[in-house]
Protein backbone atom coordinates (compact mmCIF):
# COMPACT_ATOMS: atom_id res chain seq x y z
CA UNK A 1 0.00 0.00 0.00
CA UNK A 2 1.37 3.56 -0.96
CA UNK A 3 1.74 5.74 1.75
CA UNK A 4 -0.41 8.89 1.42
CA UNK A 5 1.44 11.76 -0.61
CA UNK A 6 2.22 14.51 1.02
CA UNK A 7 0.15 17.66 0.80
CA UNK A 8 2.35 20.36 -1.04
CA UNK A 9 1.48 23.76 -0.60
CA UNK A 10 2.87 27.26 -2.78
CA UNK A 11 2.84 30.20 -1.30
CA UNK A 12 3.46 33.60 -2.91
CA UNK A 13 4.03 36.80 -1.01
CA UNK A 14 2.78 39.59 -3.56
CA UNK A 15 3.40 42.89 -3.20
CA UNK A 16 2.38 45.55 -6.18
CA UNK A 17 3.15 42.42 -8.58
CA UNK A 18 0.60 43.04 -11.21
CA UNK A 19 2.57 42.20 -14.19
CA UNK A 20 3.96 39.50 -13.22
CA UNK A 21 1.78 37.30 -10.56
CA UNK A 22 -0.47 35.75 -13.58
CA UNK A 23 2.61 34.25 -15.10
CA UNK A 24 3.96 33.11 -11.87
CA UNK A 25 0.66 31.58 -10.60
CA UNK A 26 0.57 29.71 -13.97
CA UNK A 27 3.97 28.27 -13.67
CA UNK A 28 4.05 27.29 -10.73
CA UNK A 29 0.85 25.49 -11.12
CA UNK A 30 1.89 24.07 -14.13
CA UNK A 31 5.27 22.97 -12.55
CA UNK A 32 3.24 21.02 -9.67
CA UNK A 33 1.00 19.39 -12.33
CA UNK A 34 4.10 18.07 -14.01
CA UNK A 35 5.29 16.72 -10.75
CA UNK A 36 2.16 15.23 -10.23
CA UNK A 37 0.83 17.00 -7.20
CA UNK A 38 -2.43 18.76 -6.81
CA UNK A 39 -1.62 22.12 -7.97
CA UNK A 40 -2.27 24.15 -4.00
CA UNK A 41 -1.06 27.80 -4.44
CA UNK A 42 -1.66 30.47 -1.90
CA UNK A 43 -1.02 33.84 -2.90
CA UNK A 44 -1.08 36.00 -0.09
CA UNK A 45 -1.94 39.60 -1.39
CA UNK A 46 0.31 42.04 1.05
CA UNK A 47 -2.29 45.17 0.67
CA UNK A 48 -1.17 46.09 -2.58
CA UNK A 49 -2.18 49.43 -3.99
CA UNK A 50 -1.98 48.20 -7.56
CA UNK A 51 -4.25 45.59 -9.66
CA UNK A 52 -2.34 42.91 -8.08
CA UNK A 53 -5.55 41.54 -5.88
CA UNK A 54 -8.11 42.18 -8.40
CA UNK A 55 -5.86 39.93 -10.70
CA UNK A 56 -5.30 37.24 -8.23
CA UNK A 57 -9.01 36.58 -7.95
CA UNK A 58 -9.38 35.77 -11.85
CA UNK A 59 -6.65 32.88 -10.81
CA UNK A 60 -7.29 29.14 -9.54
CA UNK A 61 -5.61 29.86 -6.64
CA UNK A 62 -6.50 30.95 -2.66
CA UNK A 63 -6.25 34.48 -2.08
CA UNK A 64 -5.38 35.83 1.26
CA UNK A 65 -5.30 39.67 1.54
CA UNK A 66 -4.25 41.59 3.64
CA UNK A 67 -5.89 45.38 4.46
CA UNK A 68 -2.49 47.09 4.38
CA UNK A 69 0.87 46.43 3.97
CA UNK A 70 2.33 44.57 6.96
CA UNK A 71 5.75 43.63 5.48
CA UNK A 72 6.90 40.56 3.57
CA UNK A 73 8.09 38.07 6.40
CA UNK A 74 4.53 38.98 8.51
CA UNK A 75 2.51 38.43 4.48
CA UNK A 76 4.83 35.01 4.55
CA UNK A 77 4.05 34.15 8.49
CA UNK A 78 0.37 34.43 7.49
CA UNK A 79 0.78 31.79 4.67
CA UNK A 80 2.55 29.46 7.14
CA UNK A 81 -0.05 29.84 9.56
CA UNK A 82 -3.12 28.94 6.60
CA UNK A 83 -1.01 26.25 5.14
CA UNK A 84 -0.07 24.94 8.79
CA UNK A 85 -4.09 25.42 10.07
CA UNK A 86 -4.56 23.06 6.37
CA UNK A 87 -2.26 20.14 7.36
CA UNK A 88 0.46 20.85 4.45
CA UNK A 89 3.05 18.70 5.08
CA UNK A 90 5.25 20.44 2.46
CA UNK A 91 5.52 24.63 2.03
CA UNK A 92 7.34 25.89 -0.68
CA UNK A 93 7.88 29.76 -0.99
CA UNK A 94 8.26 31.76 -4.43
CA UNK A 95 8.57 35.08 -5.00
CA UNK A 96 5.74 37.25 -6.57
CA UNK A 97 8.12 39.07 -9.30
CA UNK A 98 8.97 35.81 -11.52
CA UNK A 99 12.43 35.29 -10.72
CA UNK A 100 12.23 32.26 -9.87
CA UNK A 101 12.35 28.91 -11.73
CA UNK A 102 9.20 27.37 -10.78
CA UNK A 103 9.63 24.79 -13.14
CA UNK A 104 12.94 24.05 -10.13
CA UNK A 105 10.54 23.37 -7.19
CA UNK A 106 11.15 19.14 -7.79
CA UNK A 107 14.77 19.88 -7.00
CA UNK A 108 13.62 21.93 -3.89
CA UNK A 109 11.26 19.11 -2.92
CA UNK A 110 13.73 16.33 -2.72
CA UNK A 111 15.57 16.46 -0.44
CA UNK A 112 12.82 17.22 2.05
CA UNK A 113 10.57 14.42 0.48
CA UNK A 114 13.70 12.16 1.00
CA UNK A 115 14.03 13.28 4.93
CA UNK A 116 17.47 14.39 4.29
CA UNK A 117 16.47 18.15 5.26
CA UNK A 118 13.61 20.10 6.73
CA UNK A 119 14.90 23.43 5.34
CA UNK A 120 15.78 23.65 1.72
CA UNK A 121 16.97 26.82 -0.13
CA UNK A 122 17.01 27.72 -3.78
CA UNK A 123 20.64 29.47 -3.96
CA UNK A 124 21.96 31.46 -7.26
CA UNK A 125 25.57 31.16 -6.64
CA UNK A 126 25.59 27.42 -5.91
CA UNK A 127 26.77 25.22 -8.73
CA UNK A 128 26.39 26.10 -12.38
CA UNK A 129 23.29 27.90 -11.38
CA UNK A 130 23.54 32.10 -11.66
CA UNK A 131 22.01 34.90 -12.15
CA UNK A 132 23.13 38.84 -13.27
CA UNK A 133 22.86 41.48 -10.25
CA UNK A 134 24.33 45.08 -9.74
CA UNK A 135 27.92 45.15 -7.98
CA UNK A 136 26.17 46.53 -4.56
CA UNK A 137 24.07 44.07 -4.63
CA UNK A 138 26.46 41.50 -4.84
CA UNK A 139 28.46 42.86 -2.07
CA UNK A 140 26.26 42.91 0.05
CA UNK A 141 24.98 38.93 -0.33
CA UNK A 142 28.71 38.05 -0.17
CA UNK A 143 28.72 39.94 3.71
CA UNK A 144 25.32 38.26 4.29
CA UNK A 145 26.77 34.90 3.29
CA UNK A 146 29.90 35.61 5.34
CA UNK A 147 28.12 36.60 8.24
CA UNK A 148 25.65 34.01 8.20
CA UNK A 149 28.77 31.52 7.71
CA UNK A 150 30.29 33.29 10.84
CA UNK A 151 27.19 32.80 13.15
CA UNK A 152 26.32 29.18 12.03
CA UNK A 153 29.47 27.66 11.11
CA UNK A 154 28.64 26.65 8.03
CA UNK A 155 28.62 27.87 4.62
CA UNK A 156 25.64 29.57 3.17
CA UNK A 157 26.08 30.48 -0.75
CA UNK A 158 23.07 32.29 -1.11
CA UNK A 159 21.30 33.51 1.95
CA UNK A 160 19.17 36.27 0.29
CA UNK A 161 17.18 33.62 -1.68
CA UNK A 162 13.71 33.47 -0.64
CA UNK A 163 12.81 30.79 -3.16
CA UNK A 164 12.51 27.69 -0.16
CA UNK A 165 10.88 24.80 0.64
CA UNK A 166 10.00 23.61 4.49
CA UNK A 167 8.78 20.62 6.19
CA UNK A 168 5.70 21.00 9.11
CA UNK A 169 8.40 20.47 11.90
CA UNK A 170 10.29 23.71 10.23
CA UNK A 171 6.87 25.23 9.31
CA UNK A 172 5.64 25.17 13.08
CA UNK A 173 8.70 26.65 14.12
CA UNK A 174 7.28 29.96 12.07
CA UNK A 175 3.65 30.42 13.46
CA UNK A 176 4.67 32.52 16.37
CA UNK A 177 8.16 34.10 15.51
CA UNK A 178 9.03 35.09 12.38
CA UNK A 179 10.80 37.89 11.27
CA UNK A 180 8.35 40.67 9.56
CA UNK A 181 10.63 42.68 7.16
CA UNK A 182 13.40 41.50 4.37
CA UNK A 183 13.59 37.87 6.40
CA UNK A 184 15.38 35.48 4.39
CA UNK A 185 18.99 35.29 6.51
CA UNK A 186 17.90 35.69 9.42
CA UNK A 187 15.33 33.06 8.91
CA UNK A 188 18.59 30.53 8.07
CA UNK A 189 20.11 32.03 11.43
CA UNK A 190 16.76 30.67 13.28
CA UNK A 191 16.40 27.44 11.79
CA UNK A 192 19.89 26.09 12.10
CA UNK A 193 20.02 27.10 16.02
CA UNK A 194 16.86 24.99 16.37
CA UNK A 195 18.93 22.22 15.11
CA UNK A 196 16.80 21.80 11.53
CA UNK A 197 18.56 20.77 8.55
CA UNK A 198 19.07 23.20 6.05
CA UNK A 199 20.64 22.74 2.52
CA UNK A 200 20.69 24.75 -0.04
CA UNK A 201 20.17 23.40 -3.75
CA UNK A 202 21.41 24.78 -7.01
CA UNK A 203 19.06 26.90 -9.01
CA UNK A 204 18.76 29.04 -11.89
CA UNK A 205 16.85 32.39 -11.44
CA UNK A 206 15.32 34.54 -13.71
CA UNK A 207 15.58 38.36 -13.80
CA UNK A 208 12.26 40.36 -12.59
CA UNK A 209 9.56 40.35 -15.00
CA UNK A 210 7.86 43.37 -13.43
CA UNK A 211 7.69 45.26 -10.34
CA UNK A 212 10.88 46.53 -7.70
CA UNK A 213 12.66 44.56 -5.69
CA UNK A 214 11.76 44.64 -1.74
CA UNK A 215 14.93 46.23 -1.33
CA UNK A 216 15.76 49.17 -2.77
CA UNK A 217 19.36 50.31 -3.52
CA UNK A 218 19.43 53.47 -1.44
CA UNK A 219 18.22 51.53 1.08
CA UNK A 220 21.07 48.96 1.05
CA UNK A 221 22.84 50.16 4.00
CA UNK A 222 20.14 50.46 6.39
CA UNK A 223 18.88 46.87 4.91
CA UNK A 224 22.30 45.47 5.58
CA UNK A 225 23.13 46.94 9.31
CA UNK A 226 19.17 45.99 10.23
CA UNK A 227 19.87 42.42 9.24
CA UNK A 228 23.19 42.23 10.78
CA UNK A 229 21.46 43.28 14.11
CA UNK A 230 18.83 41.01 13.62
CA UNK A 231 21.12 38.24 12.99
CA UNK A 232 23.30 38.52 16.12
CA UNK A 233 19.34 38.87 17.90
CA UNK A 234 18.40 35.58 16.49
CA UNK A 235 21.78 33.49 17.30
CA UNK A 236 21.58 35.05 21.07
CA UNK A 237 17.93 34.48 21.66
CA UNK A 238 18.62 30.54 20.71
CA UNK A 239 21.43 30.44 22.49
CA UNK A 240 21.18 27.74 24.98
CA UNK B 1 19.41 83.45 51.22
CA UNK B 2 16.83 85.35 49.52
CA UNK B 3 19.08 85.72 45.92
CA UNK B 4 18.63 81.90 45.66
CA UNK B 5 15.82 81.78 43.20
CA UNK B 6 14.27 85.00 42.00
CA UNK B 7 10.82 85.68 42.85
CA UNK B 8 9.96 86.23 38.86
CA UNK B 9 11.22 83.08 38.08
CA UNK B 10 9.44 81.26 41.13
CA UNK B 11 6.27 82.70 39.94
CA UNK B 12 6.82 81.74 36.26
CA UNK B 13 7.82 78.42 37.05
CA UNK B 14 4.74 77.70 38.99
CA UNK B 15 2.34 78.96 37.07
CA UNK B 16 3.82 76.86 34.41
CA UNK B 17 3.72 73.69 36.30
CA UNK B 18 0.18 73.99 37.42
CA UNK B 19 -0.80 74.81 33.70
CA UNK B 20 1.01 71.73 32.90
CA UNK B 21 -0.83 70.11 35.40
CA UNK B 22 -3.93 70.92 34.27
CA UNK B 23 -3.40 70.17 30.39
CA UNK B 24 -2.56 66.62 31.58
CA UNK B 25 -5.17 66.15 33.91
CA UNK B 26 -7.38 67.71 30.75
CA UNK B 27 -6.42 65.07 28.40
CA UNK B 28 -6.74 62.09 30.78
CA UNK B 29 -10.62 63.63 31.64
CA UNK B 30 -11.60 63.27 27.61
CA UNK B 31 -9.14 59.83 27.43
CA UNK B 32 -7.30 61.09 24.85
CA UNK B 33 -4.66 60.38 27.22
CA UNK B 34 -4.22 56.94 28.91
CA UNK B 35 -2.93 56.54 33.03
CA UNK B 36 -0.20 54.63 32.11
CA UNK B 37 1.46 57.60 30.38
CA UNK B 38 0.48 60.07 32.34
CA UNK B 39 1.97 59.31 35.02
CA UNK B 40 5.42 60.15 34.95
CA UNK B 41 4.07 63.74 33.37
CA UNK B 42 2.12 64.18 36.63
CA UNK B 43 5.27 62.92 38.78
CA UNK B 44 7.49 65.62 36.89
CA UNK B 45 5.38 68.14 37.29
CA UNK B 46 4.83 67.70 40.95
CA UNK B 47 8.63 67.45 41.24
CA UNK B 48 9.05 71.35 39.43
CA UNK B 49 6.31 72.29 41.52
CA UNK B 50 8.05 71.07 44.42
CA UNK B 51 11.16 72.88 43.18
CA UNK B 52 9.45 75.81 43.06
CA UNK B 53 8.44 76.42 45.93
CA UNK B 54 11.32 75.30 48.17
CA UNK B 55 13.62 77.51 46.48
CA UNK B 56 16.71 76.35 48.18
CA UNK B 57 15.50 72.69 46.90
CA UNK B 58 17.41 73.05 44.30
CA UNK B 59 20.82 73.99 45.80
CA UNK B 60 20.81 72.07 48.37
CA UNK B 61 20.23 68.68 46.26
CA UNK B 62 22.71 69.96 44.15
CA UNK B 63 25.32 70.65 46.79
CA UNK B 64 24.58 66.93 48.46
CA UNK B 65 25.37 65.38 44.97
CA UNK B 66 28.18 67.41 44.59
CA UNK B 67 27.02 69.28 41.62
CA UNK B 68 28.54 72.87 40.92
CA UNK B 69 26.33 74.53 38.85
CA UNK B 70 22.51 73.99 40.57
CA UNK B 71 20.81 74.32 36.93
CA UNK B 72 22.87 71.73 35.24
CA UNK B 73 20.87 69.23 37.77
CA UNK B 74 17.85 70.07 36.11
CA UNK B 75 18.96 69.18 32.88
CA UNK B 76 20.37 65.94 33.98
CA UNK B 77 17.42 64.81 35.44
CA UNK B 78 15.27 65.83 32.70
CA UNK B 79 17.40 64.46 30.07
CA UNK B 80 17.69 61.12 31.85
CA UNK B 81 13.85 61.16 31.93
CA UNK B 82 12.44 61.51 28.73
CA UNK B 83 15.49 59.15 27.51
CA UNK B 84 13.63 56.77 29.33
CA UNK B 85 10.45 57.83 28.19
CA UNK B 86 11.19 57.63 25.03
CA UNK B 87 12.58 54.18 24.74
CA UNK B 88 9.01 53.27 26.74
CA UNK B 89 7.18 54.90 23.67
CA UNK B 90 9.05 52.42 21.22
CA UNK B 91 8.79 49.87 23.30
CA UNK B 92 5.06 50.46 23.56
CA UNK B 93 5.10 50.74 19.42
CA UNK B 94 6.74 48.03 18.82
CA UNK B 95 4.02 46.20 20.49
CA UNK B 96 1.34 47.60 18.92
CA UNK B 97 2.87 46.92 15.52
CA UNK B 98 3.32 43.41 16.70
CA UNK B 99 -0.17 43.34 17.41
CA UNK B 100 -1.50 45.03 14.60
CA UNK B 101 0.12 42.97 12.14
CA UNK B 102 -1.29 39.93 13.97
CA UNK B 103 -4.75 41.69 13.10
CA UNK B 104 -4.13 42.19 9.95
CA UNK B 105 -3.46 38.46 9.59
CA UNK B 106 -6.45 37.43 11.39
CA UNK B 107 -8.82 40.06 9.32
CA UNK B 108 -6.95 38.20 5.98
CA UNK B 109 -7.93 34.40 7.51
CA UNK B 110 -11.47 35.81 8.29
CA UNK B 111 -11.77 37.19 4.71
CA UNK B 112 -10.51 34.27 3.18
CA UNK B 113 -13.05 32.13 5.30
CA UNK B 114 -15.89 34.45 4.43
CA UNK B 115 -15.27 34.07 1.07
CA UNK B 116 -14.98 30.44 1.13
CA UNK B 117 -18.21 29.57 3.14
CA UNK B 118 -21.45 29.15 1.35
CA UNK B 119 -23.59 31.97 1.23
CA UNK B 120 -26.28 31.94 3.61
Amino acid sequence: MNPAPPHIAVVVPAYNEEESIRDVVAEVIRSLEHLGLSPEVIVVDDGSTDGTESAVRTLPCVLLSLPFNIGKGAATQLGFRYTYARNCDVVVLVDADGQHPAEEIGALLEPLLEGTADVVIGSRFLGNGGSRSSFGRRIGISYLNALNGMLLRRRVTDSTSGFRAMNRKALALCLEEYPYEYPEPEAIVMFTRQNLRVVEVAVHMNERTGGQSSIAMSDGLLYLFRTTLAMLMAVLRTHH
Amino acid sequence: MDTVVPLRIQILSIIGSVFFLMLIGRLILKRKLEEEYAIIWVVCTVFLLVLSFWRAGLERVAALLGVFYPPSLIFLAALFAITLFLVHLSVVATRLEHQNRRLAQEVALLRNELRESPKA
